[in-house]
């Protein structure tokens, strides 16, 4: 049965009325009205769902809505503004990430969760904060300059050749 | 009639600018605008835009009194960015500021029948095009501008949209200006093609490559900000007024129909409504959530159906001993026979073999679907919107002309994925409930049940007479190349259709490696055998990125790489002692230099890792007259058998580079997606059904096995036309890591993909 809730979400508290195991992803996408945590797989297996609880990336895909009341809730949209970007978003945009960019959330929320947790982790901390979530392009590499890019650290393109901008 | 539906963030800034009428600049989204009539095709007043055609200028290209371009493209993105480098192309044949330009990629009320995303013929075919349009469009304004200014036009120039006379620029018109009642009603030469191959043309003729400013800079993509704010709307955000959420319930045992249905094991969820139509099972609720729990609620009885596959261990002995139901053996070329028999020679013989593989987009597909008595409206993901309208049509039976389709942007698409079956299943289920409906799959129905690149194996067998192969036969045997068409215009290559009574023999067939060897005595040919269930099977094919082209030319490659090291020769060398043609020549010297190749004989390039061995392997390919040479280099753990692709060496060469970033990123992404294909991706199935049904059952790459780097080396070549990118550099990566493989561990990987447990099994040869 339904249960009224209250959910904090990028800042804004959302009163609202679902079934406490609605999965978080399913609240926020119709009862808060957001688009962008994404459905990939329903199995927190891809990372597409991801948003941050208290600073953590979580999927939302499995997450009772529930059991996140009271706790701070952050979509990629609440990460930060065009305005006043987060730094890894900045990277991701001077990196120019994604391609179809449904991988975003995951490796960007969880990213962001990292960088909190290490200012400036080395290329194996970051894969190994960001094993398990799928992106299908291929823009791992990418990924991986913009959060060397968004700690300080150098993320040069290895490439050369004639087609180089001058 | 409906209120305006947001256009999605890719597109709406090119549907919002839409001239309706004289001098008038009308905010309009798409679905208000179709709505209204006021973009239909043959509604017209004088002043009104001509009726969308190839020959019509104004199908291609608006001007603004804003100043602003449109150009109308009839290939919508999907991920790569290509409407950037339409919007360079248009933007230069024009001189107007790139950022002037919207690109409106993927619409069969909007844009011509470009043939969709295809074949990476983005901007090799359909930006040919966009610049025909885009110069014809500036002659016709610097003519207006000249007799508006009185001068000759040969003393005109344009910047920025601003025809100034030369040497007096206080004398000047814009394009604004000059638009008047807004559309050129101006003629093209049609060549009376649609598709790819579609050429529509004027008078004017395009700038030479020496003339251009914007075509060759690394111009950024437009969908990056909207991606990492969450402002960006996919296909899966869109909302249409009235709309339901529905799903299609796929069987457990493929092939099996339903045979009765427990309505009242769904009746607690809200709007929750069953939809049958001959074998087609679906539902529909009013939440995205209901239609989850209804999906999992819902008490189905199937009908007995024989299992019709078998266990996925026999898949190739399958192959090898079923009848083909088309061949084409090839032509021999030279002596073949004579050669292969020519004394002293030596002959080598080996086999490959390539399993079934999935798209599986990051997201099942989703789409929505609004029939109504007067037309229907379908916006989806497929990269061939025309196609889909045309499928959807017949499915529906319904005028195609009444059909309007949008492509819209989606989880990535690398080919023909479950998007143009998601659309046609939405179809059903709204002409059945009478309501617009979003449909959008679990994540089975986009792993399990996507259209499959083909499993094949492949027989290569070449005779060598002092150090040159002088006869080569290449002979592949494989699952047809397409069961359903890549385009998807026949409701017998759509499920739904499949489902309610559309039957259709596929065209069978399969192909051959392009490569560029002299070799004066030569045999290609292929058999292609049916799918294992000829209706709506989950593993029936269609095209997969780069259709046959990893696995042919793993096979090809890696029996290259076989034959040098049985004579102890280079494998650089030994594909140059085969090469004639410059190009091809320069591609590979250019990633020998880059990659620091060390010359010397095949089997010498392994070393020692922290924990493995290391090897480098070489390949190349072409595709079309683009040219990829590789070199990999892997990391191989003793222990496990686990292949790590650390790093990567691409030279590319794809004619005139329109935007540099773009084409690094996009072959960087082929290059993963094609290490995960090699090494990680494989279809499993048992008797009853596919059951690769999610990440865990369906691995590809993580980010702990992508490569340290990738160095991409472009090779410009301002003097020839663009000829793609969006696929060509996945065709070596398997044979380039299989080779290296064999150079770290002396063990060669003749099966794919290159799983830890398969390399630890196999024997090295040296």
């Amino acid at each position: 049965m339904a249960e009224r809730m209250s959910l904090k979400v990028d800042g804004k508290v959302h009163a609202i009325e679902a079934d406490p195991a609605k999965p978080l992803l399913y609240v926020l996408r119709d009862e808060c009205g957001l688009n962008n945590p994404r459905f990939g797989c329903g199995l927190a297996q891809c990372g597409a769902c991801t948003v941050q609880v208290d600073g953590k990336a979580i999927r939302s895909c499995v997450t009772p809505a529930s059991s996140v009341q009271g706790m701070e809730i952050t979509t990629i949209a609440g990460l930060g503004t065009p305005a006043n970007p987060h730094p890894l978003q900045q990277a991701y945009l001077d990196q120019q990430v994604p391609q179809c960019g449904m991988c975003t959330n995951g490796f960007l929320m969880t990213g962001a969760a990292l960088l909190k947790e290490i200012p400036r982790p080395d290329p194996h901390q970051i894969r190994g904060a960001l094993s398990g979530l799928k992106c299908r392009c291929g823009t791992h590499l990418s990924i991986i300059r913009a959060i060397l890019q968004a700690s300080g650290q150098k993320a040069e393109w290895e490439g050369h050749g004639e087609g180089e901008e001058a | 009639m409906n209120a305006p539906v947001p256009a999605p963030e890719s597109v709406s800034l090119a549907r919002r600018r839409f001239l309706i009428g004289a001098g008038a600049l009308v905010v309009i989204a798409p679905a208000a605008a179709h709505a209204a009539g006021a973009l239909k095709p043959g509604g017209a007043s004088p002043a009104a835009k001509p009726a969308l055609h190839p020959a019509e200028l104004d199908s291609w290209i608006a001007v603004s009194p804003d100043g602003t371009v449109t150009a109308f493209f009839g290939k919508p993105d999907v991920g790569q960015g290509v409407d950037v480098a339409i919007a360079q192309i248009v933007a230069e044949e024009l001189d107007v500021h790139v950022d002037k330009v919207a690109v409106v990629g993927g619409d069969t009320d909007l844009t011509c029948n470009q043939g969709g995303v295809s074949g990476s013929t983005g901007v090799q075919m359909g930006g040919r095009q966009m610049r025909l349009a885009a110069a014809e469009a500036r002659r016709l304004l610097v003519e207006q501008a000249a007799v508006k200014l009185g001068v000759p036009v040969e003393r005109l120039s344009v910047d920025g949209g601003v025809v100034s006379v030369v040497g007096d620029p206080a004398k000047r018109v814009t394009y604004a200006e000059l638009v008047g009642s807004g559309y050129f009603h101006a003629k093209l030469e049609w060549n009376n093609q649609m598709g790819n191959g579609l050429i529509a043309s004027g008078k004017a003729k395009p700038k030479t490559v020496d003339q251009y400013r914007l075509v060759g800079t690394s111009v950024p993509r437009r969908d990056i900000a909207g991606k990492i704010f969450g402002t960006f709307e996919y296909i899966a955000d869109m909302k249409v007024p009235g709309m339901v959420y529905g799903r299609v319930i796929r069987p457990p045992v493929a092939g099996a129909v339903p045979a009765s249905v427990d309505e009242s094991s769904i009746a607690h969820i809200k709007g929750a409504k069953v939809v049958r139509k001959g074998d087609f099972i679906g539902l529909v609720t009013d939440s995205e959530w209901g239609t989850v729990q209804a999906s999992r609620a819902l008490k189905i009885t199937w009908s007995d159906a024989k299992p019709p596959f078998f266990d996925d261990a026999g898949l190739y002995d399958y192959i090898r001993k079923t009848p083909a139901a088309r061949s084409d053996m090839g032509k021999p070329v030279g002596d073949f026979d004579a050669a292969f028999a020519t004394k002293g020679a030596r002959t080598f013989a080996f086999e490959y073999e390539w399993p079934f593989q999935s798209h599986s987009s990051m997201a099942p597909a989703c789409a929505i679907a609004d029939v109504k008595a007067d037309g229907v409206t379908l916006w989806h993901s497929s990269q061939k919107p025309h196609a889909t309208s045309e499928g959807i049509a017949k499915l529906l039976g319904r005028p195609v002309a009444t059909v309007r389709s949008v492509s819209v942007a989606g989880p990535g698409s690398y080919g023909r994925n479950d998007a143009g079956d998601a659309a046609a299943d939405a179809a059903i289920l709204s002409a059945a409930v009478g309501k617009p409906v979003r449909l959008q799959g679990g994540r089975a129905d986009g792993h399990a049940w996507d259209p499959k690149g083909a499993a094949s194996v492949h027989k290569a067998r070449a005779a060598v007479v002092d150090g040159k192969i002088i006869a080569y036969e290449f002979m592949s045997k494989g699952f047809n190349r397409a069961d359903v068409a890549t385009a998807e215009s026949n409701a017998s290559d759509l499920l739904a259709g499949q489902l309610t009574g559309f039957e259709a023999p596929p065209a069978y067939g399969f192909g051959t490696p392009e490569e560029a060897y002299q070799i004066p005595n030569r045999r290609m040919g292929w058999e292609a055998i049916p799918t294992l269930l000829a209706k709506a099977s989950p593993l029936r094919t269609s095209h997969l990125r780069d259709p046959l082209g990893p696995q042919l030319h793993f096979a090809s490659e890696v029996f290259m790489d076989e034959v040098a090291f049985a004579l102890g020769a280079d494998p650089v060398d030994f594909r140059l002692r085969h090469l004639t043609d410059p190009r091809h020549r320069e591609v590979i010297e250019a990633v020998a230099h880059a990659g620091r190749w060390a010359p010397g004989p095949a089997g010498t390039r392994q070393g020692d890792f922290a924990d493995g061995l290391t090897g480098r392997g070489f390949a190349y390919s072409q595709r079309g007259d683009t040219i990829v040479a590789v070199i990999a280099d892997v990391v191989v753990n003793q222990e496990t058998g686990r292949v790590w692709p650390i790093g990567f060496y691409v030279a590319h060469d794809c004619g005139l580079i329109v935007n540099p970033q773009g084409l690094k990123q996009c072959i960087e992404g082929n290059v993963v997606h094609g290490a995960s294909r090699a090494c990680n991706e494989e279809v499993r199935f048992d008797a009853k059904n596919v059951t690769s049904v999610d990440w865990a059952t369906y691995p590809i790459l993580d980010i702990m096995e992508a490569p340290e780097r990738i160095e991409v080396i472009l090779i410009n070549r301002p003097e020839r036309p663009p000829s793609g990118a969006g696929e060509p550099s996945t065709r070596p990566i398997a044979a380039a890591i299989s080779n290296a493989i064999f150079e770290a561990t002396g063990k060669r990987m003749r099966r794919a993909p290159f799983t830890a447990a398969r390399v630890k099994a196999a024997k090295s040869l040296v």
